[in-house]
């Protein structure tokens, strides 16, 4: 494996049982991913993009082929290995956001630094750190029920981030949001990509999102049709 | 982590104060209904010791056959001499005889002629000895309405309804007509100390309690008595001992076929009580598990739609690193501590209304008019050490099973599978 590459995807099968039969949901996908990318796997419903982000988030597991991530392979990974994974080195960011909405925004994006056991302390820097990454350092007491969407889906890249993940993988994080908000959210997570070197993998089919991307993946009907990597220079 | 979990389980009422509240309905009825059982159970089983059977009774296999008719002919004789020998076999059982006759109870006028009179269901026992357990057993002080209790030979005591029946008043005198227990006629005169209610319908209806010194005197019963009654150390009845006791003590007269030898029955032997009390404790086992059954199914539901509505935290969590096993157990010990909570303070206000309930009780007198059987017209809960820790079972194992139940299915899931649910 060479040394910038922290996703290596080889012949990856992906089948759900169906009725009688079995459903092919990713069919032969190849793919790498290297450290730092900010990449998105793009394509209409039912392409097989969320069960790829799944399989790479460790949720899920590989019919048939090879998933590594960050030299760990999925197919191989116990529940408890995998959950360990996704603790230390993975970060989520939801469509619908997924907060917890009794918490307030300061308790969700300080979640996952409990699991990960660090002092108070500790969690009150890295989670104040986050919540200034994507300007929300004014909230902190508030609830989810008190966010606009857009301020919601901030809280979650902040807890995304907050941990300062190798990978985070961003299954349509825009779907919920206005074209300002879209934007304004895609902007901070290209800055946070750029500034902590985190490697952004996006399933999606919105064209503001894929605007952004610096390579986009082209999934049809399980199939990667198209690679390409888009110069952000011109 | 814990503190973290806390805060969510205070602040989402659904998650606590919903299935407290449900724990604790259901805890304090289940600790309110086993005391309605054992109050109502337990009265029976004193009221017939304390009135009739004791905890075991010693009567000749005769008059043991036809109790029913108070067949004195057939009593008990040699009666201090089976006491003394008893009390120096069992020393900590305290026996006690007594006679049961039946008579008529005559109230004479100014002029020695008959005013009223009336049917009376005799019952002697010691008034007079200085330390005689009698008056506790039967609760006479208590159970005193009008009068004093006798004081010398020849004073009697008579249920209070039978007193206002016959019109009759303490001081006045009364005539004892029955029959001596060779048959021939006996009569004998009394002085009326007293009168009593007992709440206990059968004898509240026409008893008469006499000093058992007259009763032999007038029944021609000298060192006779109709039966032996013993009763177990602190005065709590225990089967299993009462029957080791009657078992020594019958075992002596085994292979006798003499009908005048003595019989000792436990209270469970005597007047169908056995099936009363396995029925009474079947029943009380039978509405504790329904109601334990009841109380799982509520709580289930209440944890499965919890579970429900907690897919999206569930999937957020495995997302973000926790692994199922401790999504699981969070889930389980949080159910834990709703249940505790839920069941002390069910607990408490179960064993509080059970408390006034004991304390007032019901009555239920009007309802027991022609009652044979020997249970208070007042029916109380009581307090035993199970009401403790009783209602912990529904309220403990019930949360926490449903929990178990409806979080397997979350557990079993594919992660991926919970992520898509959350996603929906």
């Amino acid at each position: 494996m060479e040394d910038s590459k922290i996703i290596l995807i080889d012949a990856l099968v992906k089948q759900f049982p169906i009725g009688g039969g079995e459903f092919t949901a990713l069919d032969g996908i190849d793919l790498t991913f290297g450290k730092g990318e900010f990449a998105g796997v793009v394509g209409p419903s039912g392409s097989g993009k969320t069960t790829l982000l799944n399989i790479i988030g460790s949720l899920d597991t590989p019919t048939d082929g090879r998933v590594s991530v960050l030299d760990q392979s999925i197919g191989d990974l116990s529940h408890k290995k995998a959950a360990r994974l996704r603790n230390e080195h993975l970060g989520f960011i939801f469509q619908t956001f997924n907060l917890l909405p009794v918490y307030t925004v300061f308790e969700n994006v300080e979640f996952p630094l409990l699991l990960l056991k660090m002092t108070a302390a500790s969690r009150k820097n890295a989670v104040q750190d986050a919540l200034e990454w994507v300007g929300l350092s004014n909230k902190v007491k508030s609830r989810p029920a008190q966010l606009s969407g857009g301020e919601c889906q901030r809280v979650a890249i902040a807890r995304a981030m907050v941990k300062r993940p190798e990978i985070v993988l961003a299954d349509e994080p825009t779907a919920n949001l206005d074209a300002e908000n879209s934007h304004n959210i895609l902007q901070t997570m290209e800055k946070l990509n750029a500034e902590l070197e985190t490697t952004f993998i996006f399933a999606t089919h919105d064209e503001k999102v894929i605007r952004y991307l610096h390579r986009k993946i082209h999934l049809e009907d399980g199939r990667v049709v198209k690679d390409e990597l888009i110069d952000k220079k011109n | 982590m814990i503190r973290f979990l806390l805060k969510g389980l205070l602040r989402d009422r659904s998650r606590s104060l919903f299935p407290i509240l449900v724990v604790i309905a259901g805890v304090s009825l289940t600790v309110l209904l086993h005391g309605w059982i054992t109050g109502v159970i337990g009265d029976m089983v004193n009221s017939n010791a304390n009135f009739s059977t004791g905890h075991v009774k010693i009567m000749t296999k005769a008059y043991a056959e036809n109790e029913d008719q108070m067949p004195n002919d057939l009593a008990l004789l040699g009666v201090d001499e089976i006491l003394t020998d008893l009390r120096k076999r069992y020393p900590d059982m305290i026996w006690v005889n007594r006679i049961r006759f039946g008579g008529l109870l005559d109230i004479p006028d100014e002029n020695r002629e008959t005013k009223t009179h009336g049917p009376a269901m005799g019952l002697a026992v010691d008034l007079l000895s200085n330390k005689s357990p009698e008056i506790a057993n039967l609760n006479i002080e208590k159970a005193l309405v009008h009068g004093r209790l006798p004081e010398k030979p020849g004073e009697i005591l008579i249920s209070d309804d039978f007193a206002t029946k016959l019109g009759v008043s303490p001081g006045e005198s009364a005539t004892l007509l029955s029959s001596t227990m060779y048959g021939s006629m006996a009569m004998q005169n009394y002085v009326i100390a007293g009168t009593v209610r007992f709440g206990v319908r059968p004898m509240d209806r026409g008893a008469m309690i006499v000093d058992i010194s007259d009763a032999q005197l007038a029944l021609d019963m000298s060192d006779a008595s109709s039966e032996i009654l013993g009763y177990l150390e602190d005065h709590i009845y225990d089967d299993a001992k009462a029957a080791e006791v009657a078992m020594r003590f019958n075992a002596e007269f085994a292979g006798s076929e003499d009908e005048f030898d003595p019989v000792m029955l436990t209270l469970r032997e005597q007047k169908d009580l056995a099936s009363y009390l396995d029925m009474a404790s079947g029943m009380s086992g039978i509405l504790v598990f329904v109601f334990v059954l009841a109380m799982s199914l509520v709580l289930w539901n209440a944890g499965l739609i919890g579970g429900l509505r907690r897919y999206g935290e569930v999937g957020v969590r495995l997302a973000i690193g926790e692994n199922k096993g401790q999504v699981y157990r969070s889930m389980i010990y949080e159910s834990a501590l709703i249940g505790v909570i839920g069941s002390v303070i069910g607990t408490a206000i179960g064993l509080g209304i059970s408390y006034l309930i004991q304390v007032k009780g019901f009555d239920f007198g009007s309802m027991m008019k022609s009652s044979t059987m020997m249970l208070s017209n007042v029916l109380r809960t009581q307090i035993t050490s199970e009401a403790y820790y009783i209602g912990f079972l529904p309220g403990l194992f019930s949360t926490v099973l449903g929990t178990m139940l409806s979080g397997i299915g979350i557990y079993k899931r594919q992660t991926a599978q919970l992520f898509k649910e959350l996603e929906v």
